[in-house]
């Protein structure tokens, strides 16, 4: 490939999607290059996706045919103990037609497809089944383009956006963001269970084209850092289980035995039973907040998505704050291209516009929550465990006097955990939020 | 009952590259210094599995998350990507 492009694009995930869609829409030559052999092999995320981001790339995504799975109408909270489990849930009516779309599920396999098709359709030109292995670089060190595994692979483009999601060997070997550590990501599994349409209505209690998703934390981790998660697509389920990989690695817990022992819990259990589980895969997600996240931008170059850690673990937001990072790296270079000026002074802009939205102001809000699940095991652990009996002591009729019940448990809290760790958590974790 | 995790990879699509994407550097690190081996459990596909004298590498069945890569307490695994277009392709995602 001798041809030179405006802009190359690493990765055809919502973050490098949204940078093409509107670079494309402006008519610059852009080229997303993606090593999956289409746009979405390699991605997963729980599955929850939200309108208004993608909206602003592409207000009518609906018409266009969105693949979408189910609007979200619920969501559930769980805190779980080994045999049973506390549940809240909020559905609101403003989520069913006023606000349909404001969360909705879906396959990352189809969606990221469709999502590149109306970038392609707009004009950007998306080469999959390419892996991007290294970056040129001209006298002054600045980027100029991009070295893929084809024969003649290189490609020189006026500025590079990487956006090649948080497993990135390439941002590694250019040091642009050093490798995560252990503790900085939480490698997840996810089992999708496929299951007839009307039983997931029924056992959600939804209409078609409704669902629910279902955070959940405690036993399911087994004590670890972690979560999981049942998202509702339209004829499956999505099952994650996630935790820091410095606590599996230390806890020598097997990702797939904790998925197995979560699926028979029995809050989970009726849900998914009769189901046929389809597909099995595997990821990182990116725990390490505000504090981790990389020099975004530098001479030739930006990043985006999950590549610059921009993930909102609390929230469980990250493809949206992809899809506006990426509009933000489109807009800087678009003005970067309008001054013909690529170095990391022409692409500031994309720093500004991070900075004064909800993708930074967020992540900012939340940087202390990451090192909060870290130092406080006992959220996981103890806590779910003991608030489980207490609740198990007080719904059991079994002639005991309810006051005698009482100081069983809070006795049983005390041996546990004392008072002031107990206070501290909780300070620890409201700051951590506020 | 439970499934095993050779009965989940069942359920994938691979496309498999001939040359490995992944490959221990330093057999006798894995032997003779690393104690803990975690890679034998964390590893979502249970690619790295303890054999007689070594430490065995069924790379066709990765899910390529990348944990081995920063896992390895001695960083004692080449890790790449699959060619491009090949290893796991997923179908719902």
């Amino acid at each position: 490939m001798t041809e030179s492009f405006d802009v190359a694009i690493v990765g055809a995930g919502p973050a490098g999607i949204s940078a093409a869609c509107l670079l494309a829409k402006k008519g610059v030559k852009t080229v997303v290059f993606e090593r999956g052999e289409y746009p979405g092999a390699k991605n997963i995320s729980g599955g929850v996706l939200y309108g208004h981001d993608l909206a602003q790339n592409l207000p009518d995504f609906v018409s266009r045919n969105c693949p979408i799975e189910r609007n979200i109408v619920e969501s559930r909270l769980w805190y779980l103990a080994k045999e049973g489990g506390f549940s809240l849930s909020y559905r609101d009516r403003i989520f069913f037609q006023e606000k349909k779309y404001n969360a909705f599920t879906v396959g990352r396999a189809k969606f990221d497809r469709w999502y590149a098709e109306q970038a392609g359709k707009l004009g950007a030109l998306v080469v999959c089944g390419t892996v991007v292995v290294g970056l040129l670089r001209d006298g002054r060190n600045q980027v100029v383009g991009v070295q893929t595994d084809r024969p003649d692979g290189d490609l020189r483009a006026k500025v590079v956006l990487l956006a090649d999601g948080i497993n990135s060997p390439l941002a590694a070997q250019t040091g642009f963001r050093p490798e995560p550590k252990p503790s900085q990501v939480a490698l997840a599994v996810k089992e999708v269970i496929e299951l007839p349409e009307e039983q997931i209505q029924e056992r959600f209690n939804v209409d078609p084209g409704n669902g629910v998703t279902i955070e959940i934390l405690g036993a399911a981790t087994q004590g670890m850092n972690g979560v999981a998660v049942i998202y509702t697509n339209r004829k499956s389920l999505s099952l994650c289980v996630g935790a820091n990989l410095s606590d599996l690695t230390r806890r020598k817990i097997k990702p797939y035995e904790m998925m197995e022992d979560f699926k028979e819990h029995p809050a989970v259990a009726p849900l998914i039973q009769g189901g046929k589980p389809t597909e099995y895969m595997a990821h990182w997600l990116a725990e390490g907040g505000y504090d981790s996240i990389p020099r975004l931008c530098g001479g030739g170059f930006l990043i985006a998505g999950d590549s610059g850690m921009l993930f909102n673990a609390l929230h469980r937001e990250g493809s949206n704050l992809a899809m506006t990072s990426g509009r933000f790296a489109a807009e800087a270079i678009l003005e970067a291209l309008e001054k013909g000026d690529f170095s990391r002074k022409g692409l500031q802009g994309y720093l500004s516009r991070l900075q004064e939205s909800y993708v930074c102001q967020d992540l900012k809000k939340y940087r202390r929550f990451g090192s909060f699940m870290e130092n406080n095991p006992e959220v996981f652990a103890s806590l779910p465990e003991w608030a489980g009996q207490a609740a198990r002591e007080m719904l059991t009729v079994d002639g005991i006097p309810k006051k005698k019940k009482q100081r069983v448990i809070w006795d049983r809290l005390r041996r546990q955990i004392s008072l002031g760790r107990l206070l501290r958590i909780f300070w620890n974790g409201w700051r951590s939020v506020r | 009952m439970k499934k095993k995790v050779e009965d989940k990879l069942f359920l994938d699509r691979f496309r498999v590259d001939e040359e490995p994407h992944l490959r221990i550097r330093d057999g006798s690190v894995c032997r003779d210094q690393c104690t803990d081996q975690p890679c034998l459990y964390f590893c979502p596909a249970n690619v790295y599995k303890m054999e007689k004298d070594h430490i065995s590498v069924t790379y066709e069945g990765c899910l390529e998350c990348g944990s081995c890569r920063i896992g390895c307490p001695y960083l004692n695994i080449e890790w790449r990507f699959p060619t491009g277009g090949y290893g796991i392709s997923h179908k719902f995602g």
